[in-house]
């Protein structure tokens, strides 16, 4: 066990360092010159750029800027956007909105979807199995872009029941945007669920737990559904990874200040340090929850061993 | 094939979401009927409703694509009237006007033409090279495979709106329908080189590719005579889905103010422009919205039926 974890983390050194030097060469493959366009009207004195220049590292070839950056980085130091501000202040500032609403997500995916899904697999091919099975086909099919705008419209302009933007009302908040980026994986959730579950209810153990006499309700909640939730928490798990870096057109339709919208803000912006900082962070989130959901595969299901 | 290699195979089916699974050894695929996997698949396909209201409306968008003028009623979506601005829809216009006081029912009419053109467009980037490095990784294995598959990670680890959006705003491919389409694949390819990677490693571990090699058939033969083939089925279906995954991320770019511009017609940009007026004029919104949507659902409402038809597994 030990050993794979040590493998799964020596891999994943350089899938981090690739990712973000991937975005790190595109970020500052971008057009214009930021220092410039810093001055705004009134150009800055030849100077002043060239001290600018020189502080931010814009004239060393692109690899030796990595370099320098990589370094900085291992210290602990994300750099400074070009007002001057920490790049870790902007994230610390900015993480926990989109932590709060990856929660919220996580919740709704995971309760809502386990039980359509539970309900769907006990009786497959009846009528609820029906109307999960074609209702997450829809769900799946509605852009979150556009179901961003009917949930803002329809329940935040209609009937008032939800604020539209913001995050003045504290968890309150997150409820609305947190449903819609939840949408798609919750109908995933279900699928899952209604598959782990409907496989099961054949299996062996199941069949002596209602030869023995057990109600059916404790059969579904205490054989069949222990063993059939295995894959559906571990997709729940990697989900917390993509769910972050899905969140920019929530973020934007609801304007919440997370990190996703900070990301669009300094990409348009042109502020290199911020993007290269975010992105890679979200590198990491993913890389992150994709091992620990891994690990976790094998202690939930003693059947499978990493050696 | 290891249980390994077996785990992997079912683990990427499921990530490009099919299971048709038709390269693993495990399942006996020729049965005493005559019937081939594809003709048992159309008597399938006939059958289910999904598959018949997906082409329906596939068909539609596609006509809609190719002759927008029909569809259109006779309106010229840049023939505008500020007199009409923000009108909402009649009898006569049935999606009302925009706000420059354009027919919006031309206007949603004519924008199918670059959704469909760059999830098309973006598709077939994403087949190729998924096919080439999955099949190249796939097939030579080792060192080869070790080094592509990591490169495959590093892309993997990055969301597609997020790649698309740093690599659109930098500008090097421009603003245009190609543009985006080649944003789009750059950082979508990475699940169908997985699938096609997992069905050649079954595959080449088959009896039949081993008969091959014995016979003196070259890598080059093996490969595109019998592994490839085999991978189609799943390839298939995860082509389908992913048009209709590729349209709705090409909207959502566009609405991010990175994808096309105008004068082009895009649902995105049509979108983009309503979000300000939802309160006034939410059909704005709406009306694009919901051809969008119908548009996504028509592939993935096809992908679905095609998986269920392609797999063995689901036969009783």
């Amino acid at each position: 066990m030990g050993r794979y974890v040590a493998r799964r983390l020596l891999l994943a050194i350089p899938v981090l360092i690739g990712a973000s030097f991937l975005i790190f060469t595109m970020v500052y493959a971008l057009p214009g010159d930021p220092i410039r366009a810093l001055g705004g009207d009134r150009p800055l004195p030849p100077a002043v750029v060239a001290q600018l220049r020189e502080a931010y590292n814009l004239n060393d070839p692109l690899v030796v800027q990595y370099v320098k950056y990589i370094g900085a980085l291992l210290q602990g130091d994300l750099g400074t956007d070009f007002r001057g501000r920490e790049v870790s202040e902007t994230i610390a500032m900015r993480l926990p909105v989109t932590a709060k609403l990856t929660v919220v997500a996580i919740l709704f995916e995971a309760v809502i979807g386990i039980i359509a899904g539970v309900l769907a697999g006990i009786r497959r091919n009846g009528f609820l199995d029906n109307v999960v099975l074609v209702s997450s086909t829809l769900i799946v099919s509605i852009p979150i872009l556009v179901l961003a705008f009917v949930a803002q419209y329809v329940f935040g302009l209609q009937l008032g029941w939800f604020p539209i933007s913001g995050i003045s009302d504290g968890w309150y908040s997150y409820l609305l945007p947190g449903l819609v980026l939840a949408s798609g994986s919750l109908a995933y959730v279900a699928r899952l669920t209604r598959t782990s579950v409907s496989e099961n209810m054949r299996a062996d153990y199941v069949r002596t737990a209602k030869a023995k006499g057990l109600p059916n309700r404790t059969v579904v909640m205490r054989h069949t559904l222990r063993n059939s939730l295995i894959p559906v928490v571990t997709y729940i798990g990697a989900d917390i990874g993509t769910l972050m870096g899905g969140a920019i057109v929530t973020e934007s339709v609801f304007n919440l200040p997370g990190i996703g919208r900070a990301i669009f803000d300094s990409v348009r912006s042109q502020e290199g340090a911020v993007v290269v900082g975010i992105v890679t962070l979200m590198v990491f989130f993913f890389i992150f929850f994709n091992l620990v959901v891994d690990v976790l595969y094998a202690v939930l299901d003693p059947r499978i061993r990493y050696d | 094939m290891t249980d390994q290699q077996q785990a992997d195979l079912r683990h990427d089916e499921v990530e490009a979401g099919t299971t048709t699974g038709l390269a693993a050894p495990s399942v006996d695929v020729t049965d005493a009927r005559q019937n081939s996997l594809w003709s048992d698949a159309w008597g399938e396909l006939k059958r289910n409703p999904l598959f018949w209201i997906g082409s329906l409306l596939g068909l539609m968008f596609l006509l809609m694509a190719l002759v927008p003028q029909v569809f259109a009623r006779g309106a010229d979506p840049r023939a505008c009237d500020l007199a009409n601005s923000k009108l909402k829809p009649s009898a006569e216009h049935w999606f009302g006007f925009d706000q420059q006081g354009c027919d919006y029912l031309a206007n949603v009419v004519y924008g199918a033409r670059n959704s469909l053109i760059i999830g098309g467009l973006a598709v077939i980037v994403i087949l190729v090279l998924g096919v080439f490095v999955g099949a190249l990784s796939g097939f030579f294995g080792g060192l080869v495979d070790s080094l592509l598959s990591r490169i495959t990670d590093i892309f993997y680890a990055l969301p597609l709106i997020l790649g698309a959006l740093v690599i659109l705003r930098t500008g090097l491919l421009g603003r245009g329908v190609v543009a985006v389409a080649i944003a789009l694949a750059a950082f979508g390819w990475m699940t169908a080189m997985r699938l096609v990677r997992s069905q050649v490693i079954a595959v080449k571990s088959s009896d039949y590719v081993a008969a091959a090699r014995a016979m003196g058939a070259s890598n080059h033969r093996i490969l595109v005579r019998h592994i490839l083939p085999n991978a189609v089925a799943p390839v298939l279906v995860y082509t389908t889905i992913t048009i209709g995954v590729l349209i709705a991320a090409e909207a959502t770019l566009t609405f991010l103010g990175v994808g096309l511009q105008r004068p082009a017609i895009s649902w995105g940009l049509q979108i983009e422009n309503g979000q300000s007026l939802l309160r006034t004029a939410p059909h704005l919104v709406f009306f694009p919205s919901i051809i969008l949507t119908l548009t996504v659902m028509a592939f993935i409402m096809m992908g679905d039926a095609l998986r269920d038809a392609l797999d063995p597994r689901q036969r009783s």
